[in-house]
């Protein structure tokens, strides 16, 4: 039992859940699925994070994949099952936050529980109705979706899951589709996340599971955007990573990716650097993504042509006008779009680290131009063109 | 070898046979002992920019009066304070220069005077400016107005009865030296403003790369660019002569530019040579070249120049292009420029800074862009004329062997051909000027010869740690980047880097263009390798893919014209034209600035 965890009282939270998830329950069972195009700001909360900024992205405008949310109501339905709390609330109790390795099987123990759990009949119906229609928009019998784990904690803004929760990439079917909706649900309780809450000392059930589930690209490249040049922080730039595939290879820095800064408001290409780009995150025959080796003609050459990375950028700067801060984008090339529509964002965040340095002035208070001149004159020129 | 200093001045040999090649230059521009330990501690390059042909004896007239008066208004005027002058020097016909730096220890010193002084330019620019094209419009005046015709058989009665005494003669020797005066004047205006301009450029322009570290160059340009632009006016004219040719079904006239006296008669009486006549005064007094050489051919004496633009233009209208210049849309896309870069600065009071210095380059900017069709094509068109002038009279007269020896001749001997000719106009006996000039004029024609075959070396001496001189950086993309490129060059692969002076990538083959007549070599979709590019060739840029040039800055006259009709360029790049042969396949990547050879 760990004496330096918060009290982790379920009983606090259930009734809580339960009479929440009574009132939605017994409301209309759409009110379980929120489409991104049609998500409100109002709705965050019960969609989390990762499905808010999807949502928030097609209020904007910003071109990404079709798809929907499930919201934490589902979620919070499974932990009126019969039995879970306590099962869970003991496992909990045994951790050790110094034994790793057992806490990875207690972890295991925990996600087999919950998945375990029969999904209520109202969330299977729901689901199911909704992937049909995300089908047919697609046009598509079963098409290939992702399902995303969309963490929400309420009155913890700062709190940051990134990486904690699982992401499952081209699952098809509506069988499918639930399983690893459970699995999301289950992430909550992966050893890392608990540890996490752990050390952050928050509550395990201040936090709440929203799943999105949304059209797969299949992409020819893909990577991040960052609103400004990672390298001294210039908000005149978007700085690319792309290479061939998925984004994962980009993500997870399997490879070195081609490397471009284009600017904002020429959209010149200011910056390119090709480099060798030896494996990808590829979608085979046979339905699922491994990890291949990039064909030599192709390792050298550049992923992107020059109009689709001014489309990023373009998306890139959008996306930061709409935010209001600079951001973080992830996006891909899409093989199955026309050139001019073909990229399509996949997620848009918060720069964190150029953001939140202090703003120097660099007009110094200075309005006087005979001033400025001088100085530009005297301090040698050579020490400004450093781009 | 990469190699820390360029040759000696004096170690260079020159080309065979040259010797007595300095005697076509005033002794001042020579390296020589006296000044030895000085002039081999500099740095000096060949602008070969501005003068990239072997200098004649009138050519070096005007770079030694152009660079005087860019250092007169750095070093004695405005008191820039870390520049003084650009020195300069002319090896084996070729024009080298030198920035000179202020002391450290003076500079301090020099600020307010520079405040004072400068700060009464910029505070009243624009009567300056008014006033600025007053002046000129009068200089061009009283330069046609000199008289270079044949001394009569007698002087008109009037000079008698009029008791004034003096005579033709005197008016001859008068006009002359008024002349230079004149010369010497058109070049003192032509700096009176571009330093100055340029400091107040360079001011917005070290403002942006401060707030955006990665802005390119060109996106800078862009938002202190005119729109409407004197320079690009006499190209603006010409479409207009095309399309009124083509609505006045006189269209099929210019097929063959060449043929002049042809199309004259065709369009004699049509729309489109009433237009010629209301606007070859004065915007086609338009030089092919930069105007600083004899042989830069003015628009307005060779019509078959424009003619073959003008048919250019004719084969886009009648293919259904719209040749105009969509002034508005231009207008709305610096418009917008500015207006995100502004937005994404972080504070109201760098806006408020960045709105300032805009301003002033905005008020400063159309004197730098404008200033070269007022100077280098209008009233150098005029002096060459008056100097064609005076050397055909000197041939009617029997003192040079053929109109075109006067060049030959430095402009100080030209006072004595003068005087040996007024003088035994009025002793009315024999000049001695045949037989003395005529053999000077033929051995300084074959040095030249020699001289314009040599390849000079692109620098000399010992380079700077930095170069700091903002003048050097500005306007001849001279930097230390460029310099030690320059020192490493025979490491290099065949690849260039230079400016990125005007966006985009392109492939083609390589055309090298030393000289204006060899633009008409162009074929459409070729890349245009040249030491420079004059804007007189701007109507030729719809054939070519790209443009890469030795020398030139962000501002020279390339990178303007280039940006203006869209076409990649790589400026100074120091070696272009000596690395690169015509019928190489090569990729220019404007925007990175760099030169790559993909197929011998």
């Amino acid at each position: 039992m760990c004496e330096a965890c918060p009290v982790i009282d379920w009983a606090e939270m259930l009734p809580t859940v339960r009479s929440f998830t009574a009132r939605r329950v017994d409301a209309v069972s759409d009110d379980l699925i929120v489409w991104y195009d049609r998500y409100e700001r109002s709705q965050k909360e019960l969609v989390g994070g990762k499905n808010a900024s999807l949502g928030e992205m097609m209020v904007a405008e910003l071109p990404v994949p079709p798809g929907f949310a499930l919201t934490i109501d589902a979620y919070h339905q499974i932990w009126s099952h019969e039995g879970l709390v306590d099962e869970v609330n003991e496992l909990l109790r045994s951790i050790d936050h110094d034994d790793f390795a057992a806490n990875i099987e207690t972890s295991n123990k925990i996600r087999a529980a919950i998945e375990a759990i029969e999904v209520p009949e109202s969330v299977v119906e729901a689901l199911t109705t909704a992937y049909a229609a995300l089908c047919d928009h697609c046009g598509v019998e079963d098409v290939p979706v992702a399902v995303r784990s969309s963490a929400t904690a309420e009155d913890l803004p700062d709190a940051s899951f990134a990486g904690q929760q699982d992401t499952f990439l081209w699952v098809t079917g509506i069988d499918d589709v639930i399983t690893k909706v459970r699995r999301c649900w289950s992430s909550l309780f992966t050893d890392r996340a608990i540890a996490y809450r752990h050390q952050m000392g928050y509550l395990h059930q201040a936090i709440s599971m929203s799943v999105g589930i949304q059209k797969m690209v299949d992409p020819t490249a893909s990577g991040v955007a960052f609103t400004l040049n990672p390298t001294n922080g210039d908000k005149s730039q978007v700085a690319i990573d792309a290479s061939w595939g998925l984004g994962e290879a980009v993500v997870s820095g399997e490879v070195t990716p081609d490397n471009y800064l284009v600017d904002k408001v020429i959209h010149e290409i200011v910056h390119r650097n090709v480099s060798t780009k030896t494996m990808e995150y590829r979608l085979t025959d046979g339905g699922t993504v491994e990890k291949l080796e990039v064909n030599a003609d192709r390792q050298n050459a550049a992923c992107m042509t020059d109009d689709e990375l001014k489309a990023v950028a373009i998306l890139a700067r959008k996306a930061e006008k709409h935010y209001g801060c600079p951001q973080d984008v992830e996006w891909a090339i899409d093989k199955h779009l026309p050139a001019g529509e073909n990229v399509v964002m996949l997620q848009s965040r918060p720069e964190t680290v150029w953001s939140q340095k202090p703003k120097s002035s660099i007009s110094k208070g200075g309005g006087d131009y005979m001033s400025s001149i001088v100085s530009t004159l005297v301090s040698p020129l050579h020490n400004k063109k450093n781009n | 070898m990469a190699q820390s200093r360029f040759p000696s001045p004096f170690e260079i040999e020159g080309p065979e046979g040259v010797e007595g090649w300095e005697e076509l230059y005033p002794y001042s521009v020579s390296f020589g002992e006296n000044r030895r330990e000085y002039e081999d501690n500099r740095f000096w390059f060949w602008d070969s920019m501005h003068w990239g042909q072997a200098l004649t004896p009138w050519d070096s007239t005007f770079m030694e009066m152009a660079l005087a008066s860019l250092s007169q208004m750095n070093s004695r005027h405005y008191r820039i304070p870390p520049a003084d002058g650009v020195d300069f020097r002319v090896l084996y016909g070729y024009a080298y220069l030198s920035p000179v730096g202020v002391d450290p220890s003076n500079i301090e010193a020099r600020v307010p005077q520079f405040m004072e002084r400068a700060g009464h330019y910029f505070a009243n620019w624009g009567d300056l400016y008014d006033s600025w094209l007053g002046k000129i419009r009068e200089t061009i005046g009283e330069i046609e107005a000199l008289d270079f015709s044949p001394l009569p058989e007698m002087e008109d009665l009037e000079i008698i009865t009029g008791g004034t005494a003096l005579g033709s003669g005197y008016e001859l020797q008068k006009s002359y030296h008024h002349f230079k005066d004149l010369i010497f004047k058109t070049w003192q205006y032509h700096f009176e403003f571009l330093n100055l301009g340029y400091a107040a450029y360079l001011d917005f322009f070290g403002f942006c790369k401060e707030a955006f570290p990665s802005i390119p160059d060109l996106a800078i340009a862009k938002m202190v660019a005119g729109v409407e632009v004197d320079l690009f006016r006499p190209n603006e004219e010409l479409k207009v002569i095309a399309q009124k040719a083509v609505d006045g079904g006189v269209a099929r006239a210019f097929d063959n530019p060449d043929d002049v006296a042809g199309i004259q008669a065709a369009i004699a009486g049509s729309d489109a040579q009433a237009h010629w006549d209301s606007v070859a005064e004065p915007w086609f007094n338009f030089t092919s070249g930069n105007g600083f050489y004899h042989f830069d051919k003015i628009w307005k004496e060779n019509p078959e120049i424009p003619y073959a633009f003008v048919r250019d233009y004719i084969t886009k209208i009648e293919a259904g292009e719209d040749i105009a210049r969509p002034i508005e849309a231009i207008r709305a896309e610096r418009d917008r420029v500015v207006s995100e870069y502004r937005d994404l600065l972080d504070s109201d009071e760098d806006r408020e800074a960045f709105d300032g210095k805009l301003g002033l380059a905005g008020v400063v900017f159309p004197y730098v862009e404008n200033h070269n069709f007022y100077i280098e094509h209008w009233t150098m068109s005029i002096i060459w004329r008056k100097v064609k002038e005076l050397g055909a009279t000197c041939a009617k007269e029997g003192l040079l062997g053929d109109p075109g020896d006067i060049i030959y001749l430095r402009r100080d001997e030209v006072d004595e051909l003068l005087w040996d000719y007024y003088s035994n106009w009025a002793v009315n006996a024999p000049t001695a000027a045949a037989g003395h000039w005529g053999p000077i004029v033929e051995k300084r024609r074959a040095i030249h010869a020699k001289l314009s075959e040599w390849s000079p070396p692109k620098a000399l001496g010992e380079p700077p740690e930095v170069i700091t001189e903002p003048f050097t950086i500005m306007l001849w993309g001279i930097t230390s980047d460029s310099v030690s490129t320059w020192l490493g060059s025979e490491d290099d692969s065949g690849g260039l880097t230079g400016m990125a002076a005007s966006p985009g990538v392109a492939e083609g083959k390589v055309r090298i263009v030393r000289n204006p007549e060899d633009v008409g070599d162009l074929e459409d979709g070729e890349i245009m390798v040249a030491p420079i590019t004059a804007p007189s060739w701007a109507p030729a840029f719809p054939k070519i893919r790209a443009c890469v040039t030795d020398i030139g800055g962000m501002m020279s006259h390339a990178a303007i014209v280039c940006r203006e009709y869209g076409v990649p360029a790589v400026t100074g790049t120091g070696f272009a034209t000596a690395n690169l042969q015509t019928g190489q396949m090569i990729r220019v990547d404007g925007s990175s600035g760099t030169v790559t050879v993909l197929e011998e």
